[in-house]
C-alpha cells in the first residue's frame, strides 16, 4: 500500500506515519493508512504518547474524548485534519 | 494465637472537609466535595474540577515558621494524625513510644515544593534554590514530623506506591501490632497533588474527567484527583481493651499483588489475587464480604475490571460503592480516606454510596449503592486500591464485636 503514506511530502499521512514510526520505534514502511493501533501494537500507553507528539507536529489540542475513539492511522489523520480545518 | 488489631482513633482531612466528622456527615450524605480547582490557574489544564480540601488555611494548624517547613502533604499527615490520636485517647509516654510504630502512604511527597523551586531555576533564572526543599519534599516527610510530635522511636517509615500507597502502609502497620512488633501504631496516607507542573502530567496522561467523577456509570469519563490526609491509630486488641478505649472496627487481614501484565493498563486477575490474599491473611471467605470500598477511580478502563475481580472473588451479592465519588482520588492517600470511611461505615450501620451516579453500565454490574446511603449492618468489609504499575493493596475490616474476643 500506500504512496500516500510512504510519500515524504508534507502530506497529513505521511507526517502522522513518521511520527508513529518515531514514537513506536518501527520501521515507517510498516505503517500503511488502514493500519489498526492494535497491528501497530499501540496500547494505551503508547497512545498517550503518540497523541503528545501528534499534537506537537500538527501544533493542535486534541480533546480527550475525541482522542479515545481514535483506533486507527485512517481515524488518526481524519482528526488532525477535522481540528486543521477547524484552526484556520 | 495471633493478636487482633483494633482502630482506635480516625484523623481525616479532604475535600469533604477539615474533619472526621464533616467527612462522615457528607459521606452519608452523599454529598460530593469535587469542584473548580482554586490552586491553579483557571483555564491552565485541560480539566476544571478537582476535590481540594475547603478553605484550608495553614495558619490555622501551625505557626508561621512550622507552616513554612511543611509541604502541604506533610501538613495534611500531621492534621489527620493529631485528630486520630486525640480522638483515640492514646498517649505515647516514653515506653510506648519505643514500641509504636509511623507507617505513612504518599505517591508524591513534596513535590509541589520541588515544582515552586524548579519554575524559581528555570523560569526566574535563580542561581540558588531554597534551602528547605529538601526536607519538605522528602516523602516520609509526614510520617518523620508525625514521630517527632509524639515521641514515637520505634519503625517510623513511608511506602510509595502510586496510588495504593496508603493501603500498603496501613496493612505493613496492621501485621507490625499482629505480630507483637509495636504495641500501636500511627498509619494512613497524605497527599497535595494541586501543583500547575504535576497537574500538566495529569493531564498528560488522559485519564481526568472534564467534569465530574461517575464511577460504574455507563457515562463515567475519568477520576478526579483529590487532596488530604487520613491516618488511623492501630492498637493490639487486648492493649485497647485494657485501657477502655473506644473500638471503631478491626483490621484483619491484609493482602498484595503485583499485576507484571501492564505499566497502566488494570487487570481484574491481579486485583483478585490480592483480594484472595487480604481474605486467606484475615481466615476468611469472599462470600463472607458484605461490603467493598472500591478502588472505583471512575475511568472507563478501571470499574469493568475491578467490578469482574469483585465478582470473581466475593459473588454477585456484595454491596460495593466508591466513595472517590465524593472525596475524589487522593493518590497516596486514597487507602487511608477509604480506611477511614469503611470504618466508619462499618461502625455505624450506614455504607456510603457512590455518588454522581447517572446510568448502570452493564459492564459494572453490581449493586454500587447509588448516589443515597444504605442503611445496612455489616460484619466485614473489603477495601481495594490498585496501583498504576499493577501494584494492588487491600485490607479486611471487620465491625467491632461486642462480646469480648475469643
Amino acid at each position: 500500500m500506500s504512496d500516500e503514506l510512504t510519500c515524504p511530502a508534507s502530506g497529513i499521512a505521511g507526517r502522522v506515519a513518521r511520527v508513529i514510526a518515531k514514537t513506536q520505534h518501527i520501521p515507517v514502511e510498516s505503517i500503511t493508512i488502514d493500519s489498526t493501533f492494535e497491528q501497530l501494537k499501540i496500547d494505551s500507553l503508547d497512545g498517550i504518547n503518540l497523541l503528545f507528539a501528534i499534537e506537537g507536529e500538527f501544533d493542535i489540542d486534541i480533546p480527550d474524548e475525541a482522542a479515545r475513539q481514535i483506533r486507527s492511522v485512517r481515524e488518526m489523520v481524519e482528526g488532525i485534519e477535522k481540528l486543521l480545518a477547524a484552526k484556520t | 494465637m495471633m493478636r487482633r488489631v483494633a482502630v482506635t482513633g480516625i484523623g481525616v482531612i479532604s475535600a469533604l472537609g477539615r474533619s472526621r466528622a464533616g467527612f462522615w456527615e457528607a459521606l452519608k450524605g452523599g454529598r460530593c466535595g469535587i469542584g473548580p480547582m482554586t490552586l491553579v490557574p483557571a483555564g491552565s489544564v485541560r480539566f476544571e474540577n478537582g476535590a481540594e480540601v475547603p478553605d484550608y488555611r495553614a495558619a490555622d494548624y501551625f505557626d508561621e515558621k512550622e507552616a513554612a517547613m511543611l509541604d502541604r502533604f506533610a501538613q495534611f499527615a500531621l492534621i489527620a494524625a493529631r485528630e486520630a490520636v486525640a480522638d483515640s485517647g492514646i498517649v505515647f509516654d516514653g515506653a510506648l513510644g519505643e514500641v509504636s510504630a509511623v507507617v505513612t502512604g504518599s505517591c508524591l511527597g513534596g513535590k509541589s515544593t520541588e515544582d515552586e523551586g524548579f519554575r524559581g531555576l528555570y523560569e526566574w533564572k535563580n542561581t540558588r534554590f531554597p534551602p528547605l526543599t529538601i526536607p519538605k519534599a522528602m516523602a516520609n516527610a509526614g510520617a518523620s514530623r508525625i514521630s517527632l510530635e509524639y515521641g514515637i522511636t520505634g519503625p517510623v517509615y513511608t511506602i510509595s506506591t502510586a496510588c495504593s500507597s496508603a493501603n500498603h502502609a496501613i496493612g505493613q502497620a496492621f501485621w507490625m501490632v499482629r505480630s507483637g512488633m509495636v504495641e500501636a501504631a500511627i498509619a494512613g496516607g497524605s497527599e497535595a497533588p494541586f501543583s500547575l507542573g504535576l497537574l500538566k502530567a495529569w493531564e498528560a496522561m488522559r485519564v481526568v474527567s472534564p467534569d465530574t467523577c461517575r464511577p460504574f456509570s455507563r457515562d463515567r469519563r475519568g477520576m478526579i484527583l483529590g487532596e488530604g490526609a487520613a491516618m488511623l491509630v492501630l492498637e493490639h486488641w487486648e492493649r485497647a481493651r485494657a485501657r477502655g478505649a473506644q473500638v471503631y472496627g478491626e483490621i484483619a487481614g491484609f493482602g498484595m499483588s503485583s499485576d507484571a501484565f501492564h505499566l497502566t493498563q488494570p487487570s481484574a486477575a491481579g486485583a483478585a489475587r490480592a483480594m484472595r490474599a487480604a481474605l486467606r491473611d484475615a481466615c476468611i471467605d469472599g462470600r463472607a464480604i458484605g461490603y467493598v470500598n472500591a478502588h472505583g477511580t471512575g475511568t472507563p478502563a478501571n470499574d469493568p475490571a475491578e467490578v469482574e475481580a469483585i465478582r470473581a472473588v466475593c459473588g454477585d451479592r456484595v454491596l460495593v460503592s466508591s466513595t472517590k465519588s465524593m472525596h475524589g482520588h487522593a493518590l497516596g492517600a486514597a487507602g487511608a480516606i477509604e480506611a477511614a470511611a469503611t470504618l466508619l461505615a462499618l461502625k455505624e450501620g450506614v455504607l456510603p454510596p457512590t455518588a454522581n451516579f447517572t446510568e448502570a453500565d452493564p459492564a459494572c454490574d453490581l449493586d454500587v449503592v447509588p448516589n443515597a446511603a444504605r442503611t445496612v449492618a455489616v460484619e466485614w468489609a473489603l477495601s481495594n486500591s490498585f496501583a498504576f504499575g499493577g501494584l494492588n493493596a487491600v485490607l479486611v475490616f471487620r465491625r467491632c464485636q461486642q462480646r469480648e474476643p475469643r
